[in-house]
């Protein structure tokens, strides 16, 4: 039988502040245990928490960027349970009254385009961590992560397959990345996702049951968790049982899914208003200044690079991977006038360099400006292709311009008609045997001509002008 | 009746609270009449009224994006009953 697939992804995004959600503790990253609390993180009798504007604003940024409706009041929620991960006994979320929703977001994949609704974005402080001894009974604590800004973004169940789950993470992650709101660190738990994956027979109007999937901290495993998952559920399905509602966890190294069940209690978190926090009003005038902050958008980024430069798509694609390497590109541009040239340099020899040493764009010893002394030199003739790529090393180690090194280098491009015509005599003089073969008609050798005046000349001489010249030697007698 | 004792009994259970049969069926009474109270209030025509989540009408609190000092970790711990590392120790809470 066909089945359809239904998954809808709850991502989980932490914002860039410098301060927690509701106290000043920092957010950094790896810090001592415990050395980033404070009475209100950790939930102390009688402390009050004070909402960071940052957050709201970061989280009308998102709302905005994914198409979402800005609710003129939100409301902060408790949610209850006990974990030892949470300090007060209850998470501040957001539930009826979220920040934004009804938004959506587009994918495309193999050039065809797909929507992904969204159906809310709400505000909430992260749990602690929880680090569990391997000989002992225990579990140690913590709570430097407890109160970081997170917002959850919730889709609709749109996505069609494992594939389009993962285009739809990609998307949101880049969204979130551009809008510098998250720094998008997967390993690190600044974004993560879970999973509600269901299956039902082609063409059926209802969902099937569902199950939540968890653990899946990388794009990769996100598809082969999914994937493992679908065909599970068609197994029982075929088999003639019934999928469990029930939540699973991803294991990487067996590569399957396994079921929480037993540990798990019924969920009834008894949200109410939280008492704590006053209502969140948000005006147009608000919502209108944070519009104005929006950056360009990646996919709206690539369409136009395509548009404006006329580059492939590929080239857009890769070229806007981050808004700073896309910067990078567009300032090339405007200094030499070739998109496509500086295109092929960007994407390659700049991203290969950077890459060897996991480098990031912004780090690149080479600037945009350099970049483009060097391809405006090749467009002039001082300089061949060839040549370029070994000033483009030597740029990159040592950060010097392409001027300095073509003359340290002794590295300009002979153009010196007389002198490449003397050359190109000397080397058909010293092969007399193959240019009587070439004019007998072996054109092949054409190639090895040219080689050898390159050679001869160290490489130094202008490529298009030996082909001119040695045509019209080799032809003209 | 609004309340059943099975009922307060799924509340203590969320809560992590237990409680002796006599003191379920004092709660259950307790919680009974409060939820009459309730009743009462909600003979009251509200029908102009916008529902409120507080009792103030003040919103937006906020504070700016500014890190403060910390605790120091022996501080934070202080009163943990059991620690090791600058870390809370606590039962073992997976398998």
């Amino acid at each position: 039988m066909e089945y359809e697939t239904v998954i809808g992804l709850e991502v989980h995004a932490q914002l860039l502040t410098d301060s927690k959600i509701f106290c000043g503790c920092s957010t950094k990253f790896g810090a001592a245990p415990n050395s980033h609390t404070c009475p209100i993180c950790l939930g102390m009798p009688g402390v009050l928490p004070v909402l960071n504007r940052k957050v709201v604003e970061y989280t009308i940024k998102m709302g905005l960027a994914t198409n979402c409706r800005i609710n003129p009041e939100d409301v902060f929620a408790r949610k209850n349970y006990f974990y030892p991960d949470l300090p007060k006994g209850y998470q501040i979320s957001q539930f009826d009254r979220p920040l934004a929703e009804d938004g959506w977001v587009d994918i495309e994949i193999d050039g065809k385009k797909k929507r992904i609704g969204i159906i809310r974005i709400h505000m909430e402080e992260d749990a602690g961590k929880l680090v569990h001894d391997e000989t002992s009974p225990f579990s140690y604590v913590d709570f430097n992560r407890t109160g970081v800004p997170l917002i959850e973004i919730v889709s609709r169940p749109d996505i069609r397959s494992p594939e389009e789950a993962t285009f739809y993470l990609r998307r949101l992650h880049e969204i979130l990345v551009y809008l510098e709101i998250c720094d998008g660190n997967m390993e690190e738990g600044s974004f993560r996702c879970d999973a509600n994956v269901s299956i039902r027979p082609g063409g059926a109007a209802e969902f099937g049951t569902r199950t939540e999937l968890k653990n899946m901290n990388s794009f990769r495993n996100v598809q082969r968790a999914l994937e493992y998952e679908v065909k599970r559920q068609q197994y029982v399905v075929e088999g003639g049982g019934k999928v469990a509602q029930e939540t699973r966890l991803w294991d990487d190294a067996q590569g399957t899914t396994l079921s929480m069940r037993g540990k798990e209690e019924a969920h009834d978190y008894r949200y109410f208003p939280d008492p704590d926090l006053v209502p969140v009003a948000i005006d147009n005038a608000w919502i209108e200044e944070v519009r104005a902050t929006l950056p360009e958008l990646p996919m709206e980024k690539r369409e136009r690079f395509i548009g404006e430069y006329g580059i492939p798509a590929y080239d857009a694609g890769v070229l806007t991977a981050t808004r700073a390497l896309a910067e990078f590109y567009e300032e090339t541009v405007k200094l030499t006038g070739k998109p496509k040239i500086a295109s092929n340099w960007v994407m390659g020899d700049v991203l290969r360099y950077l890459n060897e040493e996991k480098r990031d764009i912004r780090e690149s010893p080479v600037k945009p400006s350099s970049l483009a002394d060097m391809i405006n030199l090749i467009e002039r003739g001082t300089i061949s292709g060839k040549m370029a790529k070994e000033v483009f090393e030597e740029m990159y180690r040592s950060g010097k311009g392409p001027e300095a090194i073509i003359e340290e280098k002794g590295l300009v491009q002979i153009t010196d008609e007389d002198a490449l015509k003397k050359t190109i005599e000397q080397v058909l003089a010293a092969n007399p045997s193959e240019a009587e073969q070439y004019r007998s008609g072996k054109q092949k050798l054409f190639g090895f001509f040219v080689g050898q005046v390159m050679k001869a000349t160290g490489g130094k001489a202008n490529p298009a002008m030996v082909n001119d010249i040695l045509k019209k030697i080799l032809s003209g007698r | 009746m609004k309340l059943t004792k099975a009922e307060v009994e799924y509340v203590a259970a969320l809560a992590r609270l237990e409680f002796s049969e006599e003191e379920k069926e004092k709660f259950t009474s307790q919680l009974n009449s409060i939820l009459d109270y309730m009743d009462m209030l909600n003979r009251v025509d509200t029908s102009g009224v916008v529902p409120e989540t507080h009792a103030i009408t003040l919103r937006n609190a906020f504070r700016d994006d500014v890190v403060w000092k910390s605790l120091e970790p022996e501080e934070a711990i202080k009163n943990a009953p059991e620690e090791r590392g600058s870390c809370f120790r606590v039962p073992r809470v997976i398998e």
